[in-house]
């Protein structure tokens, strides 16, 4: 009797954890993988066009590619607890970030035989550009009180314009291979830069989590914003910090992205990946309505994803088909993340284990 | 069934998982009688409603009505089509449509509506009822007591037998009740059953004729008003003789401390953009002071000004004889005041956080934003006052929203209480909760002035105010109207005060 009511209580704690519902996605897209063909995991090492070790396989890929979605889902999932509302102008952001930041490496010429300011430099002006555009969203969404989506919808309609007009309509190349250092590899390191950038996020969130009240602050401002401010809370204020760092994440997302080319193509670079960026939030059991939040569960959410599209890529889906058998899946994990169905869940599962129990 | 009888429930059951909320309880209602249903928070009368009139299902007993004998109610629908309406404490009606839409809809008649037919039937209801409205206003716009009686009438129309009034008048000022005890009293003629839950034993002597008494699931007794006595009524609910409730003020000794005559806080031309008149204001070191008046005549407007909730547009604030500058929730805070907020669910709770997180968060936005309490020492403060408290609820992380209204006012109580406050302004704190806890909150507030908090208590029980203030500012008409203490503090003398006599 103890046992088993003690199992009921381990499996419902399992199946309302938020993280269940991306685990459970992970799991079941590895096992598909290892039925069809199990050559899907394997990793090897071997040597780049250039000579140095590379880890390479699917797994890789998943980490490599999931990498800014993954550190746009932190941004994101704090923008959705605060303001209840999504920022939908992230891909057009990268753009503007990605482009000022070429424009600064190269020296506004197009074909530079040298660098003109050092990397660090072109990314802290990506950072303050894409703060700056995260300050624009969160203006207009705490102080003029316009909803997310159509606030953020300025800069998604406006952002490659202006992308592409940073630098003339021309595409800068950099001439430095240092610069592909971010979105490949460093020479004698087999595993994908960007891995560690991820992991440097990671770390940095997870500390400002820690040791900042920015989790208790952004969840109350989203659940009453009318008794936050009464509780010495500036919801304005938070609604704001929130997108600006979001502007961040958008920043290194866009230092990963224009590394990978060494230049910029300003309608394609990070084309429809804050619809990815959203679903990471929904995926990882978070309301998006606001309140509530668990990080981790988004960053996983983030990777589910890109697992999915790789696993896609791998059955040969032709990539003008891809989005639909992506949204087949994604229709199916929605519905099984959402609170009502997960409820539901863990209440038939009683019903078996109590019924099981009385047999 | 007797002759008279509308309606007849007979042991009835329900278990919740863990809870039996009823057992074997028995209910009459006679036709026109206003029958109180009266216990605690968690007595079983929401139960016994939500039963009758088939949200929830029973699990043992029977209903009966009259004409139709015993009764199967499996939905809010059912108790409709069998004529049994409620009318809910929370205003349950579409804001965003017209007082007529709001009147007829989900009653129409096959797909098309005649709008002119409508409105007309409306006016014609609202004028029988004598309804301050017109058919075609948006209900938004109307008075939360029109919007209230728009319900009632709403439930009348649908020739209702039996008329469930949940709370009715927990956001009405004195002459909006009075208006609708008269309507009660209408409906009353005409053979309406009509059941009155209600937390105001004022109320309850007013307007009813019979009280049933339930506690911890249980009928306590059914009683004619006449046979029971207030005090009587106050100890069946709670199971327990009561200290008389008109005499805990003498339990306390007021503060004692040298410094009682300090102005721990001071206004002068005090306003907001609440569209209050300027006003005056201190509050003595241990002193315990309120504003009194009609709903709507600026109590909280006050308040909110003192505590900066409001946009402060002039007026000087001295803490302890020095001019602070209070615009902001967050700088009276600094100066140690505290504001725990008239509407518990708008301004309270942050429903989806848990009681732990509810508790600690006044007390963690002072110490700052660079400065989250560990777990550790935030579970202890939870602890701590859940206890003291005595914080009825399933862990500290269970989520606020989760617990009974009383416990909810109780964890924001010790919100701010963790503060440790110099000035402590509540606001309504007793409304909407249970007789018991009303007084453990009063009983809490003499104490806390006894050891040198100054209290600003707000209430609409006016003997609320007089067992608990020893000042007393009266308003009228959003003004400062006029200052009570010792022998004027009776309830004649504030009401010839509000009422602008000499």
């Amino acid at each position: 009797m103890s046992n088993s009511k003690s199992k009921i209580s381990l499996w419902r704690r399992l199946v309302s954890n938020q993280m269940f519902i991306p685990i459970l996605a992970l799991v079941l897209l590895a096992v598909i993988n290892l039925i069809v063909d199990p050559g899907f995991f394997k990793v090897t090492l071997g040597l780049n066009n250039a000579g140095n070790p590379v880890l390479s396989g699917y797994l890789i890929t998943i980490l490599d590619y999931g990498s800014e979605l993954a550190i746009l889902a932190i941004g994101m999932t704090l923008v959705t607890a605060a303001t209840g509302g999504q920022d939908i102008s992230v891909g057009a952001t990268i753009a503007i970030a990605g482009s000022a930041m070429l424009h600064v490496l190269c020296g506004g010429v197009s074909r530079p035989d040298h660098i003109a300011t050092p990397i660090w430099v072109a990314f802290l002006v990506a950072c303050l550009v894409g703060m700056l555009c995260g300050a624009f969203n969160g203006v207009l969404v705490a102080i003029f009180k316009i909803q997310p989506m159509i606030a953020t919808l300025i800069l998604f309609t406006a952002g490659r314009s202006i992308a592409a007009w940073i630098n003339n309509n021309e595409l800068p190349i950099v001439p430095d291979p240092k610069f592909g250092y971010y979105g490949g590899f460093i020479p004698g390191i087999p595993i994908p830069t960007t891995v560690f950038i991820v992991a440097i996020c990671i770390v940095v969130i997870a500390l400002i989590l820690k040791f900042t009240n920015l989790g208790l602050y952004t969840q109350a401002v989203g659940i009453n914003e009318k008794s936050s401010r009464l509780n010495g809370i500036n919801p304005t204020a938070m609604k704001i910090l929130t997108f600006v760092i979001l502007g961040l994440c958008v920043a290194v997302a866009a230092l990963i992205k224009v590394s990978r080319l060494s230049t910029i193509n300003y309608s394609v670079i990070a084309k429809d990946i804050e619809m990815d960026a959203i679903l990471a939030v929904a995926l990882g059991g978070n309301s998006l309505s606001g309140g509530k939040f668990n990080m981790w569960a988004s960053i996983l959410g983030a990777y589910v994803i890109q697992f999915l599209t790789t696993t896609l890529y791998k059955f040969d889906v032709q990539s003008d088909a891809l989005a639909a058998y992506k949204a087949v899946v994604v229709i199916l994990l929605v519905v099984f993340s959402a609170p009502k169905v997960r409820e539901t869940l863990s209440a038939g599962t009683k019903k078996i284990f109590t019924r099981k129990e009385a047999a | 069934m007797e002759e008279n009888r509308v309606l007849e429930m007979r042991d009835i059951d329900k278990v919740f998982p863990g809870v039996r909320a009823l057992q074997g309880v028995d209910f009459n209602l006679n036709k026109g009688e206003i029958h109180a249903l009266m216990g605690e928070n968690g007595a079983g009368k929401s139960t016994l409603i939500k039963v009758l009139t088939g949200v929830y299902a029973k699990d043992g007993g029977t209903i009966s009505l009259s004409g139709q004998g015993e009764v199967q109610i499996h939905s809010p629908q059912d108790a409709q089509r069998l004529g049994i309406s409620t009318v809910y404490q929370e205003i349950t009606l579409c804001p965003n449509l017209t007082v007529a839409e709001n009147l007829f809809i989900g009653r129409e008649k096959g797909a098309f509506t005649n709008w002119k037919e409508r409105n007309r039937a409306a006016d014609e209801l609202l004028k029988k009822l004598d309804i301050p409205a017109k058919a075609t206003m948006q209900l938004s716009n109307c008075s939360i007591a029109v919007q209230q009686m728009v319900a009632i009438a709403r439930a009348v129309d649908m020739e209702c037998k039996v008329l469930i009034l949940d709370e009715p008048t927990s956001s009405l000022d004195e002459q909006e009740v009075e208006k609708l005890f008269g309507f009660m009293r209408e409906l009353k003629a005409t053979g309406v059953g009509i059941i009155f839950v209600t937390h105001f034993l004022d109320q309850v002597y007013e307007v009813c004729d019979k009280i049933t008494v339930l506690r911890d699931g249980q009928l306590v007794g059914e009683y004619e008003i006449k046979d029971l006595p207030r005090v009587q009524l106050v100890a069946k609910m709670l199971g327990k003789e009561m200290d008389d409730l008109s005499d805990i003020k003498g339990e306390q000794g007021a503060y004692t401390g040298e410094d009682k005559e300090e102005r721990v806080f001071e206004a002068t031309g005090l306003q907001s953009d609440a569209g209050i008149e300027p006003f005056d204001f201190y509050i003595k070191k241990g002193e315990v002071n309120g504003f009194t008046g009609l709903l709507g005549s600026g109590r909280s407007e006050c308040v909110r000004a003192i505590f900066g909730a409001d946009r402060v547009l002039k007026g000087e604030k001295k803490i302890h004889g020095k001019t602070v500058n209070i615009t902001k929730p967050r700088e009276a805070m600094k100066n140690g005041i505290a504001y725990l907020p008239e509407d518990r669910k708008v301004d309270g709770i942050i429903g989806d956080l848990s009681v732990r997180d509810n508790i600690i968060l006044a007390l963690q936005v002072l110490t700052g934003f660079f400065k989250p309490f560990s777990k550790a020492k935030a579970y202890a403060f939870a602890d701590e006052y859940i206890k003291k408290l005595n914080i009825k609820t399933a862990s500290a992380d269970t989520p606020i929203k989760s617990l009974s209204g009383g416990n909810q006012q109780k964890v924001i109580l010790a919100r701010w209480l963790l503060m440790h406050p110099e000035y402590l302004i509540l606001d309504e704190p007793t409304r909407g909760i249970d007789v018991g806890t009303k007084v453990d909150i009063q009983k809490l507030v003499l104490e806390l002035a006894s050891e040198g908090m100054s209290v600003t208590f707000i209430s609409s029980e006016t003997d609320e105010m007089l067992r608990t203030c020893s000042r007393l500012m009266v308003m009228r008409d959003r003004k400062v109207v006029g200052e009570l203490t010792g022998d004027d503090l009776t309830q004649s003398k504030i009401m010839s005060t509000i009422a602008g006599e000499k």
